[in-house]
């Protein structure tokens, strides 16, 4: 028990295992059911935001800063890539098909999929304490040594090890923290910076960013930096091992590589 | 594998159904306090229905933020409109003296107006941003009357829920709710920059609805109709925009 609470197990979950008395002593408790099922909805929202938003993206992929901007004015920079509208400037002799009223019907159904996910999840991880034991950072790791450890290790590609199938490693812990308190909220705000009727009654979600056309060009790179955080994690379950993995997020026990090869 | 137990299997059932009636009586009172769309139907319709009934309760009164002038954008972008017709060339050439407003449906005083008698009715300007549904905007100084001046003057009533618009454009109408048909900055506009409104921008007439994305503000405007249900106009969805696949509520 000593080294399965070192290596940071919740402690329900240990006595659990303890309880038990499985065969497989080394099987952990690794995500709750309210942690696998919001993970895995969120990650199909996800997937209909990107998709959507890139079809709405296509319908005008020009980009401004400040209050306005179009088809007459100068960008901050465009993506060079064909419109869905006849109207928009692209150097291309052609448009795309217009994708737009389906994918903005997606794109906000999705979000607010995601809003109530994110608020069940989020009051969840406050009374649950799983922000605290999971997400925070361990006190012992917090120090430049710890840290530095972690990332050389990253840098490495080393092999997890067997805490790490089991909890959260730091660099881990930073950016789930980054993404969840971060990167959700900001782009959420951003997009209902957009809204002319959102705006209306909190005129200071737009005004605090500079902007209706700014906003969208936020949104735009919070989306990225979302789209980015998804292929590194993907990368990492790979690296990590898929199937130890997927099975510790979808049935939610960790099992140590050792064992079953 | 975890044991369903008897308490587990209590309480989750307990839950299902509390959030099934939970679900069942915000549908009714929602239903009760117009906060459900035309565009309620479909895959996406509880998307559209979240979207309008909170926007509803949080938005019913404010206003959409206002620039100073300095803001007015130099080159206000018309967008596409389709090649006028006979009939529009006619009007235009006869400096649109010969345009009506026709009104009617749940109203008191069934009506036509010329541009002219609007413009007799207590004029106000606004400074505020066209936002299209793409991505783009813009900011122009609208001068009009306010739609509601000109429902009370043909009195509307009580039972109204919608005011239906049709575009001289073919197949081009679409629908505000109530809430804002009366609100203060919701205009019939026939002025834009210190000018007439320009024919690229809808003009004689194009009903503004600043908190509302350029898909709801219908260029050249020949006919309002004040209604209780969306179900006798095309398809029953609110406007020609729904009937393509957009929200009707275009506030997001």
């Amino acid at each position: 028990m000593a080294t399965l609470g070192s290596a940071g197990v919740p402690l329900e979950s240990a006595m659990a295992t303890a309880a038990s008395v499985s065969p497989a002593a080394t099987r952990t408790a690794r995500h709750s059911l309210l942690v696998r099922v919001t993970h895995w909805i969120i990650t199909l929202c996800f997937f209909a935001l990107l998709i959507t938003g890139s079809e709405i993206l296509i319908s005008h992929p020009r980009f401004y800063w400040g209050e306005t901007g179009h088809d007459l004015t100068p960008t901050l920079f465009r993506i060079p890539i064909p419109a869905s509208r006849r109207l928009v400037p692209t150097g291309y002799g052609y448009t795309l098909p217009d994708q737009n009223g389906w994918s903005r019907a997606l794109h906000f159904q999705a979000a607010w999929v995601v809003v109530l996910t994110g608020l069940l999840y989020g009051i969840y991880g406050l009374f649950s304490g799983h922000f605290q034991k999971n997400l925070l950072p361990r006190k012992p790791d917090f120090s430049w040594r710890g840290i530095s450890a972690d990332i050389g290790r990253h840098l490495r590609f080393a092999r997890p090890t067997d805490a790490d199938a089991r909890s959260y490693n730091l660099l881990q812990r930073f950016t789930y923290l980054f993404v969840i308190f971060m990167l959700f909220p900001l782009v959420i705000w951003t997009g209902l910076a957009m809204s002319p009727a959102f705006t209306s009654a909190f005129p200071a979600t737009v005004t605090l960013l500079g902007g209706r056309q700014t906003a969208r060009t936020l949104h735009f790179f919070v989306s990225v930096a979302l789209l980015l955080f998804l292929i590194v994690h993907v990368v990492m379950i790979f690296v990590a091992g898929f199937g130890h993995r997927m099975r510790a997020m979808i049935m939610g026990r960790a099992s140590s590589r050792m064992e079953d090869v | 594998m975890n044991k369903i137990t008897r308490r587990k299997l209590f309480v989750g059932g307990l839950a299902t159904a509390a959030g099934a009636t939970g679900i069942g009586v915000a549908a009714r009172l929602a239903q009760k306090y117009g906060l459900v769309p035309p565009d309620h139907g479909g895959i996406y319709g509880p998307g559209e229905t979240l979207t309008y009934a909170a926007q509803r309760l949080l938005t019913r009164h404010s206003m959409a933020r206002e620039f100073p002038r300095s803001a007015i954008s130099a080159r206000p972008f018309p967008n596409e409109v389709e090649a006028p017709s006979e009939t529009f060339k006619r009007l235009q050439a006869g400096k649109f003296v010969d345009w009506r407003l026709t009104i009617d449906g749940l109203v008191d005083r069934p009506g036509s107006f010329s541009i002219d008698q609007l413009r007799s009715y207590p004029s106000h300007s606004q400074i505020t941003e066209l936002a299209c549904e793409e991505g783009w905007s813009y900011i122009a100084e609208w001068v009009g009357v306010r739609l509601s001046h000109v429902l009370s003057t043909v009195g509307v009533h009580p039972q109204a829920r919608y005011v239906v618009y049709f575009s001289m454009e073919p197949d081009t109408w679409e629908s505000i709710d109530m809430a804002d048909a009366m609100h203060p900055q919701t205009f019939l506009t026939y002025g834009m920059n210190g000018d007439e409104l320009p024919v690229a921008h809808g003009g004689p007439l194009r009903l503004r609805v600043p908190r509302q994305l350029g898909y709801k503000n219908v260029k050249f405007i020949t006919h309002l109709t004040v209604t209780d249900s969306m179900k006798r106009f095309g398809k029953g969805l609110g406007g020609i925009n729904p009937e393509f696949g957009y929200a009707w509520y275009a506030g997001l």
